[in-house]
């Protein structure tokens, strides 16, 4: 019998612009691209040169600093560019893509005989292992490392988020192929989190090998952050690595065919989508595949590959981030904002708020349009508890942001930084009166950490 | 709107870095972000953000203050008659204008007084550190007349206001970074630098009082039941003469602000309806005065102590520290638990201050400074249990 936890603390952002249960294919974009950035702290080593014609699965660079791990090309095509930016820092290489998907021949290592090396070596030789991130740091995850458990989430509560009971569906297979991949990979469990408020696809309840338990509450009731630290949390020196449900099933996939093959299902969203829709996509595909003629307004809009609490802003002729499943539209808010009639002394019917300030603590079932105006100033921290209501840890955040301020690594530590990533705090940032950047000083704290400690 | 838009981005360039009135930029700042909410957009982490802002929150505390200041402004006129008569039980209800009249004459220009030097030395502030213009003034500004008595000199309100905004605050950095409480601190200021004019029994009326007319509170008048000349008889006698319904409401001397404990709780509502204030806090500040005056009666050993507890929560400025000083949650203790405790001691202190301290009639001002102090500590000795817990896990792990 799983175990059931239910958590008090957190929110449920309500956005218009929900995608709808209809898949169609993207149209096969000219160009993909592979980004150092998707991957934090990645410095890459070219491989290829441009000019090159690559198949889908072929290495295309590895890191330089750890060169097991390798990053290959989502298509097949040719080496079209390779961006770099100051110091020659490589920003993006670009894949011109052919009519049609080549793919690298491999013949992977059957798990179930192998042995966790051999499943290991596979990983890291054909370039799944950059699906693979860890915690503490929300990096690729190091190869050299003994993860304590592998979790896994069957859910995203983030704000219009993907529903992975439809994505994942048929995919069982692969699936359950993935997680007996997983479970090579670690002496622990392997961790699938369910959502406790619904009932779940046969994919996921009927998984066998793992560990289930469902999480009931809002938002971040499915980030894998929460479920670890409910139910294995990491001391210094632990780890953790983490999978997304849809890339297990591609790592499931590789083994039972010997593609490398990227295609996911990725949920157009927000309230500037005319149509918001599933698409099926391969990773690194250019947004205007996506979005071409699918948005309201033109130039007035926010392109957030990812979902709107912690995805990136792109732009409209950008690429898919490597490990998004969402691409979020909303309007933009670079208007001032008189404050009688939309600013901070008007009726706000239009704001959503944490807080009992507007009237949105009284429609709990709205849905709203909320565009990026940052709505207020950059302030010192002055409300206290606020974060807390909406952060389901046995941790305060406002101690650890502020030690992250301050280069405090031994305060984080103690604090339990190792047990955060900065999307486990994209709800403090959202509800944060003084509107500091919670995630980038988290993130700043976590660098700085991995820097000098490891 | 858009008119004032576009004369708002027409004079931008001559605040902005070169223009010519370059030096009053966090000025035109202010007052533009002021009118309109900027149009500075996210762009990392979280692109869409709550609705709430620092203004807002400020403006709520602000409006949680005007039943008091309404109030303070009556009751000063009605104690002014009274003084001037020297019939003490002038009746309440009656020439209600005049009494509101002479009251806003007399408290609107410490108000105007106190915001403008206050703001004035922020902008001052502000300009040399290069910082925008903060809220948090917004609140003090109002707090720092109400806990004044009505007799308090402008220049008085002004230097304290200085003082308040530049030891207690700029010091340190500017709203959100101050260890005590700013209005309390102009209050402490005064009370230390002119003690004559913050306490006794001549600065709660205005005006000239009636010769013999005596106009103490009912913690001045407390006092002397331990001294040796009591002015009232017993605790029957001060009961008598300041009713549990009339400190209640509010119609008894005192500072302008803090008389009506009714005022304060309409304040407190509003506080804890918005969620700006903390009920932790204001609670568990009522429960720690209230405690310690039960344990007084219990020990009863002179007549002070034998005052009824309740009355300890309805006069003074118990009521008014407990809704809107204590409660700041720059000052106070940050966390949940934590603010339980500090509440707790702010309302006992407070109480053993008035009761056992003969120098110093009223305790709630030096209670909650003292638990400013204090707040971090507690929030060291909360923080601590969250770590060692961690701790303890790394152990058994």
């Amino acid at each position: 019998m799983s175990k059931t936890i239910s958590l008090k603390r957190g929110m449920d952002i309500k956005l218009v612009g929900e995608a709808e249960k209809i898949t169609v294919d993207a149209a096969r974009s000219k160009y993909y691209a592979i980004r150092p950035g998707d991957f934090h702290g990645l410095t890459p080593k070219m491989l290829v040169k441009v000019g090159e014609s690559v198949k889908a699965g072929t290495i295309i660079f590895h890191d330089k600093y750890n060169d097991v791990i390798n990053y290959a090309s989502p298509v097949a095509g040719t080496i079209h560019e390779i961006v770099r930016g100051e110091k020659r820092k490589i920003l993006t290489v670009l894949i011109e893509a052919a009519a049609n998907d080549d793919y690298e021949v491999r013949n992977p290592v059957n798990p179930s005989s192998a042995d966790a090396g051999e499943v290991k070596a596979e990983l890291l030789s054909c370039g799944l292992w950059s699906l693979i991130k860890q915690r503490p740091f929300d990096i690729v995850a190091n190869p050299e490392n003994e993860p304590k458990a592998i979790y896994v989430s069957a859910f995203d509560s983030a704000p219009l988020a993907p529903d992975y009971d439809y994505v994942m569906h048929g995919k069982k297979a692969e699936f359950q192929m993935g997680l007996q991949v997983l479970k090579k990979l670690t002496s622990g469990q392997v961790h699938l989190g369910l959502n406790g408020k619904s009932k779940h696809e046969d994919v996921f309840t009927s998984s066998e090998g793992v560990v289930h338990t469902s999480y009931v509450g809002k938002h971040p009731a499915g980030n894998v952050g929460v479920h670890i630290h409910h139910t294995n949390p990491i001391n210094k020196g632990e780890y953790v690595w983490v999978v997304n449900a849809q890339d297990v099933a591609i790592i499931g996939k590789y083994f039972m065919t010997g593609r490398f093959d990227l295609t996911k299902l990725v949920a157009l969203t927000g309230s500037e989508v005319k149509f918001p829709k599933y698409y099926r996509v391969i990773s690194g595909a250019q947004l205007s595949s996506i979005l071409g003629g699918n948005t309201k307004t033109e130039n007035e809009e926010r392109i957030i590959s990812g979902n709107a609490l912690c995805g990136t802003k792109e732009a409209f002729d950008s690429y898919l981030g490597y490990h998004d499943n969402q691409i979020t539209v909303l309007p933009e808010g670079n208007q001032m904002k008189f404050f009688l009639t939309e600013g901070w002394l008007s009726l706000g019917f239009n704001k959503l708020s944490n807080s009992r300030l507007y009237p949105s603590f009284l429609f709990p079932n709205k849905k709203y349009r909320l565009d990026t105006n940052l709505n207020g100033e950059d302030r010192g921290f002055v409300v206290t508890g606020e974060m807390e209501r909406v952060f389901p840890f046995d941790i305060y955040p406002m101690q650890l942001i502020k030690a992250a301020m301050s280069d405090d690594i031994d305060s984080m530590e103690s604090l339990g930084i190792y047990e955060v990533s900065p999307e486990d705090f994209a709800l403090c940032e959202f509800v944060c009166t003084s509107k500091i950047n919670v995630q980038d000083e988290i993130r700043y704290g976590l660098d700085l950490i991995k820097q000098e400690c490891f | 709107m858009k008119f004032l838009e576009k004369q708002l981005k027409k004079l931008e360039p001559t605040f902005a870095k070169g223009g010519k009135l370059e030096k009053l930029h966090y000025v035109y700042d202010a007052l533009a972000t002021f009118a309109f909410t900027p149009a500075t957009t996210t762009s990392r982490g979280a692109h869409i953000r709550d609705g709430v802002d620092l203004k807002r929150t400020m403006f709520i505390v602000v409006l949680a203050l005007i039943p008091a200041l309404i109030f303070g402004m009556y009751n000063t006129g009605h104690w002014h008659m009274v003084a001037e008569s020297g019939n003490w039980n002038l009746p309440y209800w009656d020439q209600m204008l005049d009494k509101f009249l002479y009251g806003a004459i007399k408290v609107l220009p410490m108000v105007a007084v106190s915001y403008g030097v206050g703001l004035g030395v922020e902008f001052i502030f502000c300009n040399i550190k290069g910082h925008p213009i903060h809220e948090g003034f917004l609140v003090s500004g109002m707090l720092i007349p109400l806990i004044m008595p009505v007799e308090v000199p402008l220049w008085m309100v002004a230097v304290a206001t200085i003082f308040a905004v530049v030891i207690g605050k700029e010091v340190f950095g500017g709203t959100g970074m101050n260890i005590v409480n700013i209005a309390l601190t102009a209050r402490a200021f005064l009370f230390f630098a002119y003690p004559t004019k913050m306490s006794g029994d001549t600065v709660w009326m205005g005006g000239k009082e009636a010769d013999g007319f005596s106009g103490a509170t009912f913690l001045g008048d407390a006092q002397t039941l331990v001294g040796e000349s009591p002015v009232v008889d017993g605790v029957s006698g001060i009961m008598e003469k300041y009713s549990f319904m009339d400190s209640f409401l509010g119609t008894i001397p005192g500072s302008i602000g803090e008389t009506s404990t009714l005022a304060c709780l309409i304040g407190a509502v509003l506080l804890l309806a918005t969620g700006v204030g903390s009920l932790r806090i204001i609670f568990s500040f009522a429960i720690g005065g209230l405690s310690l005056g039960l344990l007084f009666n219990a020990i009863g050993v002179n007549a002070y102590m034998d005052i009824p507890a309740y009355m300890h929560l309805v006069v003074g400025g118990f009521a008014f520290g407990a809704v809107f000083m204590a409660t700041d949650p720059v000052s106070a203790a940050q966390t949940a638990s934590g603010k339980i405790w500090y509440g707790f001691f702010g309302g006992a202190i407070a109480v053993v201050i008035r009761v056992l301290n003969p120098a110093y009639p009223e305790g709630v001002m030096l209670s909650i400074l003292f638990m400013n102090i204090m707040a971090p500590l507690i929030d060291h000795y909360v923080i601590q249990a969250n770590i060692n817990r961690r701790f303890k896990r790394l152990k058994v792990a």
